[in-house]
């Protein structure tokens, strides 16, 4: 039982990653979250604002079913398969943090943007808030996130997911290299 | 009944899976954007590896879905701008929060409170996108 408490080696995870996407298709479905947003903003009424948001939502109800699993999902290993530990990320990674204001000792999400305390600084909810605004906005123009393009997309072959995950590559870098030194 | 639990628990597996290969952690998406570990490559090559297998297959052998209809991936629009573009503006906001969607609901779930402001943000992104959509190339 060691093994599940440990974390998992990146060709098990891969591996399992695309068994849910096999078990959606053969259910009739496709592996996509970021849809769910649009769904939750059609079920919140953004239909009144934009013809965008006014389809068949409840057809898709299917995924928000997934995505209520998938926090029970992350309840469940958080608390009860790991001790939610600060990812064995690289020596050299490791010693790149100090030059963002993240702490070498710390938990599987950084305590500087994702504690309930770092909320007390205005400039953690901006950046929070701004990341959001741009995953948000970002997954719907390019029809898809992390999981509909690189995943699924790509799985098929598709040439507009090879270029959306292109484009999320450009973005990331950009983040990191560029901007990361502007705002941390 | 049986078909809504059966999502519910699909859901549960990737979540536990998200949060276990450490594809949720911000750590892991910030040292993948400085190419310092194959972690995350070797977790997107094999889904990749195993993905293109299992499409190819269902291709082939049309093999047919649990309620018996033909599996059809819908082709994407042919288009780059709207990738390139929305890719680029996902990928920012990927690596500054690092967390894509999926790993929204994950976390969210592990009880990290300061997400619910980034899922909240997320869908007023989503609902902007809605508003000014017809203005943008794609």
């Amino acid at each position: 039982m060691d093994f599940l408490f440990q974390p998992w080696h990146w060709f098990v995870s891969g591996f399992l990653i695309a068994l849910t996407m096999l078990i959606l298709l053969l259910m009739g479905k496709r592996f996509g979250m970021s849809s769910n947003l649009r769904t939750f903003c059609a079920a919140c009424g953004a239909g009144k604002a934009s013809a965008f948001f006014r389809f068949d939502w409840k057809s898709d109800q299917w995924n928000l079913l997934v995505v209520f699993g998938a926090m029970l999902g992350g309840f469940i290993a958080s608390h009860y398969l790991s001790a939610a530990e600060m990812p064995a990320i690289s020596e050299a990674t490791k010693a790149s943090l100090s030059s963002i204001q993240v702490s070498v000792d710390n938990k599987y999400l950084p305590v500087e943007l994702f504690s309930i305390s770092a909320l007390s600084d205005i400039k953690t909810i901006v950046i929070l808030v701004i990341g959001g605004l741009l995953v948000g906005f970002g997954a719907r123009y390019a029809g898809g996130c992390t999981s509909g393009h690189a995943i699924s997309g790509l799985s098929n072959l598709q040439l507009p997911s090879l270029i959306a995950v292109i484009g999320f590559f450009i973005g990331g870098l950009v983040m990191v290299h560029l901007l990361f030194p502007l705002i941390f | 009944m049986m078909k809504q639990i059966l999502f519910i628990l699909i859901g549960f597996f990737f979540g536990i899976i998200m949060f276990k290969s450490e594809a949720a952690s911000w750590f892991r998406i910030y040292e993948m954007f400085r190419f310092e570990a194959f972690h995350m490559y070797g977790i997107i090559g094999t889904a990749l590896a195993f993905g293109i297998l299992f499409v190819q297959i269902i291709k082939r052998y049309k093999i047919k879905s649990f309620d018996g209809n033909e599996i059809k991936i819908a082709p994407k629009d042919k288009s780059f701008s709207r990738y390139m573009y929305g890719g680029i503006i996902f990928g920012l906001g990927w690596a500054l929060v690092g967390a894509c969607p999926g790993p929204i609901f994950v976390l969210i779930g592990a009880g990290y409170l300061p997400i619910i402001i980034v899922f909240l943000s997320a869908a007023l992104g989503t609902f902007l996108y809605g508003l000014v959509k017809d203005k943008l190339p794609h």
